[in-house]
């Protein structure tokens, strides 16, 4: 369960938002919605303890994220508007450095299904930096197969997506919302996700 | 915890070697800047061998510095930072692997290159032994500070230069402590105290400079 208290984000001078209090349950999912610059991004960044709030605080299971990081961290799958892979890396790389560095041990197999499944799987062994930005967004993805984290927070996941793989990534978040797990998304696009409960969370600029 | 050090270093190492460019230019600035003052200033064996220690010392100093701003620049730019600050591993051991990786590409070859430098110098092979020493027990200092300069200057405009001025005064001591050492072993003098200060050195900011540099970049990334 992750709940949200009294939210409050500067950046340099400039109010982003405050007092923003959010609670979200097994199950549950999140959009983030506002203009650009509404401070969207901000927010799931403070969420994962990357930004810490001006004022205000997360809990994870009733505990202080800022007390209880590793067990948080470990809960958690973040996929911000940077892809976090390296262009010198194979995809099949970057993708076991990163479930290597969440603490799942995955062999090139699960691996490689993973990249099957949002279809870039012909890519597997080509350095990230030739791919295309669609692909590359796609090679970020493939990390939502490989983890086991209950709660995904994802800035923008369907953009830079064509039709077929927004649908695929549509089917993946809504198993991982049928398993009992919780995301928070911001997008832009009408997308039909099935949870439990659907919040939408509106940051105005 | 360990294998969190082993695959950020592994993946540090590979990274490394398929940009093989970047540590050329670290190894060839140490011989170009060491072989011009020979050539500079002339064969002239006395004075050669009398600033081989400072100049020797200071080349290598300068060429782990050049490639310092590099140190997490490039995970800053695309992201893998962040997924490390997030990591359910503690920070300070990603940060030490990045360091060590650091060392092993930097560092390293500079103290193997050293021994064969030091003959355009003229020294006699004591002071060559004790170069090496120093420089194997010195280097990892400079890479462990250098990186908390690095952390500190992350995403700002002209970070090179700023990684100058923050970093160069804490090498001041380790500078001191190696050259001392190479020139103690050239006056027939013991070594041992300067190289176990050097050690002293490396052995502290291996215990301090990982923690710093880790709350560093958290500040950085905000």
């Amino acid at each position: 369960m992750l709940i949200a208290r009294n939210l409050t984000c500067l950046r340099g001078d400039r109010l982003l938002f405050k007092k923003i209090g959010l609670e979200l349950s097994a199950g549950g999912l999140m959009y983030v919605l506002g203009e650009n610059g509404s401070g969207k991004s901000s927010l799931l960044r403070l969420l994962c303890g990357l930004l810490s709030p001006e004022d205000g605080e997360v809990f994870w299971n009733g505990k202080s994220i800022k007390n209880d990081a590793e067990n948080y961290q470990s809960n958690l799958t973040y996929i911000g508007h940077l892809n976090g892979l390296k262009d010198d890396l194979t995809a099949l790389e970057n993708l076991q450095f990163s479930a290597r560095l969440a603490a799942n041990v995955v062999n090139d197999a699960v691996v490689l299904s993973a990249l099957t499944a949002i279809g870039v799987a012909r890519c597997a062994n080509l350095p990230v930096g030739v791919l295309s930005q669609g692909q590359k967004r796609r090679v970020a993805l493939a990390r939502l197969w490989l983890s086991s984290s209950q709660l995904w927070i994802l800035d923008e996941p369907f953009a830079a997506l064509d039709t077929a793989s927004v649908a695929i990534l549509a089917e993946q978040l809504n198993q991982h919302m049928a398993k009992g797990g919780m995301a928070i998304i911001t997008t832009h696009q009408d997308v039909d996700i099935q949870a439990q409960s659907i919040q939408n969370l509106r940051l105005s600029a | 915890m360990k294998d969190a050090w082993i695959i950020v270093f592994k993946r540090d190492l590979l990274l490394a070697f398929r940009r093989r460019s970047d540590l050329a230019t670290t190894l060839f600035f140490f011989i170009i800047v060491s072989s011009l003052f020979p050539l500079g200033i002339g064969p002239e064996v006395a004075v050669l061998s009398s600033i081989a220690p400072g100049v020797l010392w200071v080349a290598a100093l300068l060429a782990g510095m050049i490639s310092l701003s590099r140190l997490f620049a490039a995970d800053f730019s695309d992201g893998s930072l962040e997924q490390m600050l997030i990591a359910p591993q503690p920070l300070a051991l990603l940060v030490l692997a990045k360091i060590s990786a650091h060392w092993i590409v930097c560092g390293l070859p500079v103290v193997l290159l050293a021994p064969l430098i030091g003959l355009q110098y003229s020294l006699p092979n004591d002071a060559l032994v004790v170069l090496v020493l120093s420089l194997l027990l010195g280097t990892p200092a400079l890479s462990l500070i250098g990186a908390i300069g690095a952390a500190l200057t992350l995403g700002v405009r002209g970070s090179g230069l700023l990684v100058a001025l923050l970093v160069l005064p804490l090498y001041i001591p380790v500078l001191i402590f190696g050259a001392g050492a190479v020139a103690a072993s050239q006056h027939d003098m013991s070594a041992q105290a300067h190289l176990s200060l050097l050690a002293a050195c490396s052995l502290l900011s291996l215990v301090l400079a990982p923690l710093a540099t880790a709350a560093a970049l958290r500040i950085s990334a905000e």
